[in-house]
């Protein structure tokens, strides 16, 4: 389907070697990555201010503070360094280091249009899996490295939540390798020709909780929040080394954002329009045979389905309360993995049986349906299992039936 | 050419960081130089054209084990500068058999692998569409009768025995009520 394979073979760019061609990718995508999470700063404290009917930044640079982000990073840059006393020196300065250098590499099998990715791995979202399972490292080095009590805490919480919401992550993510029949991320959008949001929706859900809780975003956000053992593993981290920490966690809720657009929104594609179009019988647009133009929409409409992802990541930062360590760990292990293990197991039973030339929207249909029905017998006994709990405390006295609120406040698991 | 220069610098990565691992006096340092000697490995995996391999090495090895040792050390040590020896009395002997082993490792290695698959050799031919980097191929010969069927369920059965044994032994004792 694809006449080229990347950018650097449109014919009307001049030919250069593969060596330069990769170095000028690395700048760029490295470039381009390290100036947006100054945009996504200024994006999340305009927006969370908004919705909690403030106003936000609107001093520095104009009515709209579009230059606030300017003045963070001076700030932090402008901050002293304090190392702790007794502090391991080869832990505490890697750390910040391999965070951001395990944030910038995923990036490199991101599909940004047509023919504008770094490099086509054909195992390309196990790579994605094994670098951020890598960084999990850096939070014990942080923690470790800081010689500090509620440092070391923070860090062993952060890892244990980061360690054990990767299995969801990766089972979900192994749905649409399922139906794509590849690893490879291209392949992935390229075989979308109905969104898999729409065909493993359950997936979505899974994929969408995980990879909240693999960030560190609310409501999964103990790992740095100020209230939480002071800030977590990153208690003895002032100035520019903080702010790498900061820079990586922008850059991994944006990861995720495209990770969710590619895997289940179809990318760079536009899957729904050309659905449409074929109903009117009118050929659908393929992005790829169009050339320079086809790159640019394609990277147009890649960078509006992330900011959309991204902007419900910042609308569940601004709404939603944050949950107690015990509750995410039970929430994963208990609900999100049994979950996903049986609707792995339905969907590659129920793929394997769907014969081979049926319609894609058939297809489409069948596993909808099944998800709709695991996610539903879910749902079903989780009700059942909480009423039983809420009967529980009401019966063994300790409550009267008739206080609400102290029934409500029941722990979840 | 490349190549060469590329294996010879994986080579000193790895080899470099496991000496470290064995001589550093700071057992957390050795750790972490533990876990640049599996990147090392996973780089030499690269060369050789094993890219999902590479990955599956990053994520066990350096994900979940050396967390694991870790966590290990973390719990045990009561010194963040735990300044021990990194040698006691049974070096000579662990020498001699890491040379005993390395000598039957080179021997058997030199004289029977061959990359081009024979059925004379020892070791078992191996496809070559999964030495091509074929995911496809490799998970089928994970299934097929004639492959790696009985070493695939043999590890997972290992692996439900480990999740087994950890689980009876994270379990809450009951006290007994008497």
């Amino acid at each position: 389907m694809n006449p080229f394979k990347y950018a650097s073979q449109i014919p009307e760019l001049p030919t250069i070697s593969p060596l330069l061609r990769d170095i000028i990718v690395v700048v760029v995508i490295s470039t381009f990555l390290l100036l947006i999470a100054i945009v996504l700063i200024w994006l999340m404290r305009k927006v969370i201010a908004r919705m909690q009917k403030r106003v936000g930044p609107n001093r520095v640079g104009g009515r709209y503070g579009l230059l606030q982000p300017i003045a963070d990073v001076m700030k932090l840059l402008s901050k002293e360094q304090i190392v702790p006393a007794g502090a391991d020196r080869l832990a505490y300065e890697l750390a910040p280091v391999l965070i951001v250098v395990a944030s910038l590499l995923v990036w490199a099998v991101m599909p940004f249009g047509p023919g504008l990715i770094g490099v086509d791995l054909n195992i390309g979202l196990f790579y994605i899996m094994a670098i951020s399972s890598i960084s999990v490292v850096t939070f014990l080095l942080a923690g470790w490295g800081s010689n500090n009590k509620y440092a070391l805490l923070g860090a062993f919480r952060a890892v244990a939540q980061l360690v054990s919401y990767e299995v969801p992550f990766i089972l979900a993510t192994l749905i649409p390798i399922l139906l794509a029949r590849s690893m490879s991320t291209v392949a992935i959008v390229e075989s979308q020709t109905v969104p898999f949001l729409f065909v493993v929706p359950l997936a979505a859900v899974i994929f969408f909780i995980s990879s909240l809780a693999e960030t560190g975003t609310t409501p999964f956000d103990l790992l740095e929040a100020e209230s939480e053992i002071v800030a977590g593993f990153h208690i003895e981290y002032s100035g520019m080394k903080f702010a790498m920490f900061y820079l990586a966690e922008f850059l991994g809720a944006l990861f995720m954002s495209a990770l969710f657009a590619t895997v289940f929104l179809g990318g760079w594609n536009i899957p729904l329009i050309n659905l449409m179009l074929s109903l009117f019988g009118v050929q659908s647009i393929d992005l790829s045979a169009m050339g320079i133009a086809g790159s640019i929409l394609g990277l147009i409409v890649f960078l509006i389905k992330t900011f959309f992802i991204y902007f419900i990541f910042l609308w569940i930062r601004a709404t939603w309360p944050r949950v107690r360590v015990d509750q995410i760990l039970s929430l994963n292990w208990k609900i999100l993995v049994p979950i996903s293990l049986v609707l792995i197991l339905v969907v590659a039973v129920l793929d394997k049986m769907i014969p081979e030339g049926t319609n894609d929207l058939v297809r489409a249909g069948i596993l909808l349906a099944s998800n709709v029905l695991i996610a539903f017998v879910a749902l079903e006994i989780m009700r059942r299992n909480g009423r039983q709990r809420r009967e529980l405390i009401v019966d063994s006295g300790l409550v009267e039936s008739g206080k609400q609120e102290v029934v409500e406040a029941a722990p979840l698991h | 050419m490349v190549e060469q220069v590329l294996f010879v610098l994986l080579a000193i990565i790895t080899l470099g960081s496991a000496l470290v691992v064995v001589t550093n006096r700071n057992l957390f340092h050795a750790a972490l130089a533990l876990m640049v000697t599996f990147a090392g490995v996973a780089g030499v995996y690269i060369t050789l054209d094993a890219g999902f391999l590479a990955m599956a090495q990053l994520l066990v090895y350096i994900g979940a084990i050396s967390i694991l040792i870790i966590f290990a050390i973390m719990m045990t040590r009561r010194l963040m500068q735990a300044v021990e020896a990194p040698f006691n009395s049974q070096r000579w002997l662990g020498l001699f058999g890491a040379v005993v082993t390395f000598a039957i490792l080179a021997v058997v290695l030199g004289r029977y692998w061959s990359p081009q698959p024979n059925v004379n050799n020892l070791v078992a031919s191996i496809d070559p569409e999964i030495l091509n980097g074929s995911v496809a191929r490799l998970g089928a010969s994970f299934v097929n009768p004639d492959a790696y069927v009985l070493p695939f369920e043999v590890a997972s059965i290992l692996l439900l025995a480990a999740l087994v044994g950890a689980i009876v032994v994270a379990w809450p004792k009951v006290e007994d009520q008497s």
